[in-house]
């Protein structure tokens, strides 16, 4: 009897558990549909940032390229993280190309996650802004980068320190921002 | 017209839900021996009725009728009539009504063929299911209808995505779903035989039919999956740890621990509760890939348009789900005791419970893979990726004891297993030892643990073979193994030993890998109905001189403009050698991707040879067990 007493009370705390689990599991789902998947950044203004040195194949001639040396070449640089799958980076494209005129700024592009073929045909119907665009193919050194999720743009001077970090897609006021920059 | 007729013909569908649901609930307690005539009636009119507004969907795409949306967003005019037809199920709308229809015609098939069965477990099964389908009715009929319409109507439609129009695509989602679905029916009938206390060697019988149909649909459909990956996706590769390749995994993994658990369970009356569990978790493991898939919460080849509404729709049905088995599994867990049986450590039980335990570990790390992202994404705002490094590290170390368990395993007896030493297994041994031994030092890799990998793979498909030549006995079992011996021999010698080289090229120049030289000869520009091609023509030429000639493409199709490339792959028994070409913009030289990829066909051929397995194991007619 005492027995049956302690099975049929594991059967009622491991039902518990389960159902709590549950419960949670359900409520993150839901949480996760709902999300709009826009981050904000951890701003901390007494602190500089400098970027980390990586190296990536570029996209068209699959050269293994430093990060670090690429950024000497210009004044400023933007990189901008970037898959053919993402929808906003459709729209963002039309603002990086009207910021590929500068002379003292270079884009370079991430390409995070994509399938080759797939970022070669979202170039060529869009239009093409990057001076270099480094393949990402498994996501993990633009999470070395600090990235938190597609579209995200960073502005960096010469000395690899990051000006502007823009999350989500470019906009007009970002565009404003980056000029007041790149004119001092 | 045709769309207004089409949503009835599924209104109608759902009412004869609501009845076949009704009836059967009326009918289980009454005293009749057999089921009420209506109820099996009522189950023909539900699939004429969704057959009817499938029909008139396809109907819908072959005339172009652009006023309905579904078609509008995913046809074309100048389409060619095959893919005006596999577009139909080429995206979320239409692919829900080819589940719907499905699963209507598995409950069908269901009540045919379960004639011999008792009534209240049959009513049950068919009451459970109806739950499921009236599920699936109304989320098909309230969030994704094939039968909007659109005012004003357009002239011209958007197209179907070009990577959907191919061959393989056209029939991968239909005999996927059939695996899918047929998990309902595992479901539905776990739960009728928990009620009934039906949970025997004689449930056992009638499940492993469904088990064993389901899961060779599931490997077939994931099978054509991974060809139309390897040859479309242009990457050369048939596996990325995609979430939604793992999303079909999943269930596939769970098919395979519950059909091992049916056989067991035919044969000796044990494991009840591994049977009942893993036909309570096959089918939710479905249900979560549809709600992954669906929802959009997860970025993938596969994905289908973001809506929200759509995900929440299918949470709350999958937890819903969740509750009645569970409660029903608390409810009637007592009346389903598990007999007590000695099992000793050489049977084949120990082998089947030890595949059962690693084949669970391989599925929670899979899951966890897929949705850890999402979990972390809620709690802390932080995107992580979890990728192949992810898998292979927790993966890769427990294959080698899974695999030496399960050279062993299918050697046991039932029951308890004398070991008597012959002189066959010196031969076995010797012949194992020899031809990993070949196969490491072909692959040139000096690892201890990889040769164990290969003796325990090796192992299992001489003993195999030998049941299947020379004692004909169990011919599924032996076929199975051995393919998947097969299948990861190929898939270990493949991933040690392809080759590549990516180069720019301009047409006349040429360059080496293994002793063979490729030659980009020239490019020629082709005008199809639905695309322009560039072809470029490559000859290569080994030290025999014999020529062999790869035609790579450059596709530009024209409804969406969209450019992909089309891989030329030249297959032999030995390896496959695989070619692509991209355009670089605005210069006159092209990306060549040239691959040397070994045994690739028989990553294809073995797991035909699983299938077959499992095909033999439908037909497997032998009435022997062992209570």
């Amino acid at each position: 009897m005492c027995l049956q007493y302690l099975i049929k009370q594991k059967k009622i705390i491991f039902s518990l558990i389960l159902l709590v689990i549950l419960l949670i599991s359900f409520f993150i789902f839901n949480k996760a549909l709902k999300n709009e998947n826009v981050y904000f950044p951890k701003l901390n203004d007494n602190k500089d940032y400098y970027i980390e040195d990586f190296s990536l194949p570029e996209l068209f001639t699959n050269e293994k390229l430093s990060i670090k040396q690429l950024l000497e070449k210009k004044d400023f640089s933007i990189v901008n993280i970037w898959a053919s799958w993402c929808v906003p980076c459709e729209k963002e494209n039309s603002f990086l190309i009207s910021l590929s005129n500068f002379d003292n700024l270079q884009i370079i592009g991430v390409n995070y996650k994509d399938r080759n073929k797939n970022a070669k045909s979202f170039l060529n119907k869009f239009g093409n802004p990057f001076n270099y665009n480094l393949v990402d193919a498994n996501g993990t050194t633009s999470i070395i980068l600090g990235a938190y999720g597609v579209p995200e743009t960073f502005l960096i001077n010469k000395n690899k320190k990051i000006l502007l970090k823009i999350i989500g897609p470019i906009n007009n006021n970002h565009l404003n921002e980056i000029n007041s920059i790149i004119k001092k | 017209m045709i769309s207004q007729i089409g949503f009835i013909s599924l209104f109608l569908g759902l009412s004869f839900s609501l009845l076949i649901f009704l009836f059967s609930l009326l009918d289980v307690n009454n005293n009749l021996v057999r089921i009420d005539k209506k109820i099996l009636k009522l189950i023909f009119f539900q699939f004429c009725s969704v057959i009817f507004a499938f029909s008139f969907l396809i109907f819908a795409f072959l005339v172009s009728d652009f006023s309905n949306e579904t078609v509008y967003n995913n046809s074309h005019s100048t389409k060619p009539l095959f893919y005006k037809i596999t577009g139909v199920w080429g995206n979320h709308e239409g692919s829900l009504l080819l589940w719907l229809l499905v699963l209507t015609s598995f409950v069908l098939f269901f009540a045919i063929k379960s004639k011999n069965e008792p009534k209240n477990f049959r009513l049950h099964t068919i009451l459970f299911h109806q739950i499921i389908t009236i599920g699936f009715f109304i989320f098909v009929l309230k969030t994704s209808s094939p039968f909007n319409l659109i005012f004003p109507v357009p002239s011209e439609g958007l197209g179907l995505n070009p990577i959907l129009q191919d061959p393989a695509l056209g029939i991968h989602p239909p005999i996927l779903y059939v695996g899918y679905v047929g998990t309902s029916i595992v479901f539905a009938s776990a739960l009728s035989a928990m009620i009934n206390g039906y949970v025997n060697n004689e449930w056992a019988k009638n499940l492993k039919f469904w088990t064993f149909l389901s899961w060779i649909f599931l490997t077939g459909g994931i099978l054509l999956g991974s060809i139309w990956a390897y040859y479309e996706l242009g990457w050369g590769g048939f596996w990325f740890w995609d979430p939604v390749e793992n999303i079909s995994l999943m269930p596939w993994l769970s098919l395979t621990a519950l059909l091992h658990c049916v056989v067991t369970l035919e044969k000796r009356n044990i494991l009840k509760n591994w049977t009942i569990i893993l036909s309570l978790i096959t089918f939710m493991l479905s249900i979560t890939g549809t709600f992954l898939v669906r929802s959009g919460i997860l970025n993938s080849v596969h994905t289908f348009a973001n809506d929200p509404t759509r995900g929440i729709y299918i949470l709350i049905f999958l937890f819903v789900l969740i509750f009645i088995s569970f409660i029903i599994f608390f409810l009637f867990e007592n009346k389903n005791p598990e007999i007590k049986k000695e099992i000793f450590l050489l049977s084949k039980e120990t082998s089947v419970l030890i595949n059962n335990w690693f084949i669970i570990y391989f599925l929670t790390v899979i899951l966890v893979g897929t949705i850890y992202p999402i979990f972390l994404d809620v709690i802390s705002s932080e995107k992580i990726s979890v990728g192949p490094p992810f898998y292979n590290k927790l993966i890769l170390p427990f294959l080698l004891p899974f695999f030496l368990f399960m050279s062993i395993g299918p050697s046991m007896q039932w029951i308890k297993t004398n070991f008597k030493f012959k002189i066959k297994y010196i031969v076995y041994l010797f012949l194992t030892l020899a031809a990993s031994l070949i196969t490491v030092i072909f692959l040139n890799e000096k690892n201890i643990l990889l040769y164990i990998l290969f003796l325990a793979l090796f192992y299992l498909a001489f003993k195999s073979l030998e049941n299947f030549v020379i004692k004909k006995s169990n011919l599924a079992q032996s076929f199975s193994h051995l393919g998947f011996a097969m299948l990861m021999i190929s898939i270990l010698v493949n991933s040690f030993s392809s080759t590549e080289v990516i180069k720019n090229l301009n047409v006349g120049e040429s360059f080496n890998l293994n002793n063979e030289k490729i030659f980009f000869k020239n490019v020629t520009t082709v005008k199809k109905n639905n695309y322009d091609s560039i072809q470029g023509l490559f000859e290569i030429t080994n030290n025999k001189n014999e020529t062999i000639k790869l035609k790579p493409e450059i596709r530009i199709y024209n409804q969406p403009v969209i450019a992909t490339s089309e891989a030329a792959i030249k297959t032999t028994f030995l390896k496959d050698r695989f070619i692509t070409i991209n355009l670089i913009k605005d210069e006159n030289i092209f990306n060549v991707r040239y691959q040397n990829k070994p045994f690739m066909i028989w990553i294809w051929i073995s797991t035909l040879i699983i299938i077959f397995g499992g095909v033999f194991a439908i037909f497997d007619k032998t009435k022997k067990n062992y209570i």
